[in-house]
């Protein structure tokens, strides 16, 4: 085993978080929440060392995406669930935060509606329809960014893994899952802004969205609620709940003979990760502006599994640093060479599964042993 | 054919009469069999003594259990009851639907007819196979199935009869009594040696001894054996044999298997299926003496 018994000064950490791996991480975790606002605040813009806005937006994009890996790679490198759908509950959570943000407008809109948002002023409705109450309380809409992906999921897993669905079917499914939602999202009738989707946020909290600070305490908060999800995931696995995890995917019908309820097992990690996904798309809508249904599309969800392949399944940090190295050669290609990222991200997969079937995370540098 | 002499299981299970408790092993044996007693059986004898079982009357009965796969049927009207701490074999050629019938107690297959009790009290077919996992039978597969990338300590502990809910697995935390569990099965089991080691690193044999012990630590009432030693070495054969005669008594044991070395030098009784019925059940040296297992089994 990797894990190291830790003693001394850090002997109060949590045992889930007191292994090398994860120190490293959440240390370069804190130190990128802290340095990247003091760069952007703190460092006047004429020097060199100045972090410019665009970065804190594109790090803190970054980490929304981590969080989203780490929600996959906590299912699928733990439990063997393959979700393809998980892109779904990371734009469901980010829809709750943009009717949130929408209904902060007020009557700041194009339209100056005190109540209604522009695209419904412009569907010519007289009233809020009844999904749309209570988002203007902040709280509301944050139980909502949770809610929302967990009871899906909840609804889906408890279908599919009561009947056992798994591998493959489970997860053409999930791609369904994410298609249909995407396909429902475009219609105007459905009261959520239809192909536009919402725009055009004002603020959070009070907090002008545009202002320097606001950004960079958003990307703060990204690293915290990444923080606290690994934490929270390690403590899972940490327990005896996490081994179970892992007999499941190792060997699903003998855990089933030890007497553990499998469907269970699953359907609860199953919504603790969408209900991660989530939490991830609530941070990243006011981060980019915008929330709309392409959210949905089946190849984002492919896009995260190629994020956790390629920097390591079953090592959840591993999954953080592969969001982060594909998401930076995505920002490069795509300014670059925009024609050859899909080639390339094609290429990413195909070589990581022929020569590093256990990821970045799984090079081993050879260590000199003893002495 | 069928020499069970007791009465139907309805009858048992319905009225609490009085001679519901006369343990089974109070029943008079072949007086031949004693003279060739090998050491295990002297063993298995000295168990049973110790050991009073808790139970009352047998421990499992298949009565008339049919089970069909399109039109062919693996198990055809079988018959067969295991007592209190016995360790009974069970043989067959391929195909005679000794898996099957394991499959049918385990939950894992639904027969098409007849009934299939444990104890008197309980009835396997309205079960769902974890639930049969808790009321107390455990099975041991043909291929040894343990979770490689655990260690033998977390195998065995993930075993541990109790509470499997997600959430109370969430917070549970190993008790003395439970790591005193634990080891006492790594002593039974001889793993006590690769107790950190991963499963995945063990030898074959080892792999078999582990999988019996996270049996054990579901405090089984019933072990289910399904070939414990093929493909092992003659030391690992007979480290086995001993392993499973040192549970019966306090387990009622069923081993199916081939070898018919290791099960004679086992068995207290065997049981021939053939063509998903009971062909001939009783003492060794009987069933090996019956003509017509001859015929389909022994003698080809």
């Amino acid at each position: 085993m990797t894990s190291v018994r830790m003693t001394g000064a850090i002997g109060y950490l949590p045992a889930a978080i007191a292994d090398r791996a994860s120190l490293a991480f959440l240390a370069v975790l804190a130190a990128v929440a802290l340095a990247a606002p003091i760069l952007n605040l703190a460092v006047p813009e004429s020097s060199p060392l100045h972090l410019s806005s665009y970065a804190v937006g594109l790090i803190g994009k970054y980490l929304c995406y981590a969080l989203l890996a780490l929600a996959v790679d906590f299912i699928w490198g733990y439990c063997g669930i393959l979700s393809l759908g998980h892109a779904a509950f990371f734009a469901l959570g980010g829809y709750a935060m943009g009717m949130y943000l929408m209904r902060q407008i007020g009557a700041r809109g194009v339209y100056g509606h005190p109540i209604l948002p522009d695209f419904m002023v412009f569907l010519n409705w007289t009233d809020l329809p009844w999904f749309w109450y209570g988002f203007d309380r902040f709280w509301f809409a944050m139980g909502m960014v949770a809610l929302a992906p967990g009871a899906l999921a909840f609804a889906f897993g408890w279908l599919a893994f009561r009947s056992r669905v798994t591998g493959v079917y489970l997860s053409i499914m999930t791609q369904a899952l994410t298609y249909a939602l995407m396909l429902a999202f475009f219609r105007n009738d459905m009261g959520f802004g239809g192909n536009n989707g919402f725009t055009d946020f004002k603020d959070l909290l009070g907090f002008d969205l545009q202002s320097d600070a606001t950004r960079s305490a958003l990307l703060a908060a990204t690293a915290v609620a990444l923080g606290a999800s690994y934490w929270l995931c390690r403590t899972v696995l940490a327990s005896r709940a996490g081994r179970v995890l892992r007999a499941i995917r190792d060997a699903e019908s003998r855990t089933r003979f030890l007497g553990y309820r499998v469907d269970a097992f699953k359907l609860w990690v199953f919504v603790l990760s969408a209900v991660l996904a989530g939490v991830a798309g609530a941070l990243y809508v006011p981060q980019v502006g915008i929330i709309n249904p392409s959210e949905f599309e089946p190849i984002n969800s492919i896009e995260v599994v190629i994020w956790v392949a390629v920097g390591g399944r079953g090592t959840l940090w591993g999954a953080v640093a592969g969001a982060v190295l594909v998401n930076y050669a995505k920002t490069w290609f795509t300014g670059a060479l925009p024609d050859l990222w899909l080639y390339a991200l094609g290429a990413l997969f195909v070589g990581v599964t022929l020569f590093l079937p256990r990821g970045l995370a799984g090079i081993r540098f050879p260590v000199r042993r003893g002495a | 054919m069928n020499a069970d002499p007791r009465p139907a299981v309805e009858a048992r299970a319905g009225g609490a009469g009085p001679d519901r408790g006369v343990p089974r092993r109070d029943r008079p044996r072949p007086a031949d069999s004693a003279s060739r007693r090998d050491a295990w059986r002297g063993k298995r004898e000295a168990a049973l003594r110790r050991q009073p079982s808790p139970l009352g009357g047998g421990v499992l009965y298949l009565q008339h259990v049919t089970v069909s796969f399109d039109g062919f049927k693996a198990l055809d009207d079988l018959t067969l009851h295991v007592d209190p701490g016995e360790l009974l074999c069970v043989i067959g050629p391929n195909g005679a639907g000794k898996t099957t019938m394991m499959d049918v107690i385990t939950g894992k297959t639904r027969p098409d007819e007849g009934t299939v009790w444990f104890g008197n009290r309980i009835d396997l077919l309205a079960l769902t196979e974890p639930e049969i996992v808790q009321v107390g039978i455990g099975r041991k597969f043909q291929k040894p199935t343990v979770f490689d990338f655990l260690t033998v300590f977390e195998n065995l502990e993930l075993a541990l009869a109790g509470d499997k809910s997600f959430w109370h697995t969430l917070v549970a935390r190993l008790t003395r009594s439970d790591r005193e569990r634990i080891d006492a099965v790594l002593e039974t089991t001889g793993l006590a040696s690769r107790r950190d080691a991963p499963a995945g690193a063990l030898a074959h044999g080892q792999k078999q001894w582990l999988e019996i012990g996270m049996l054990l630590m579901q405090e089984p009432k019933l072990l289910l054996v399904d070939e414990p030693v093929a493909g092992m070495t003659p030391q690992e054969t007979e480290r086995t044999g001993e392993l499973l005669l040192s549970l019966a008594g306090r387990h009622s044991v069923v081993v199916v298997e081939h070898d018919m070395e290791f099960v004679r030098s086992i068995a207290n009784r065997v049981a021939v299926l053939h063509e998903g019925r009971v062909l001939a059940e009783g003492d060794m040296d009987d069933v090996q003496g019956d003509p017509r297992v001859i015929e389909v089994y022994l003698g080809a």
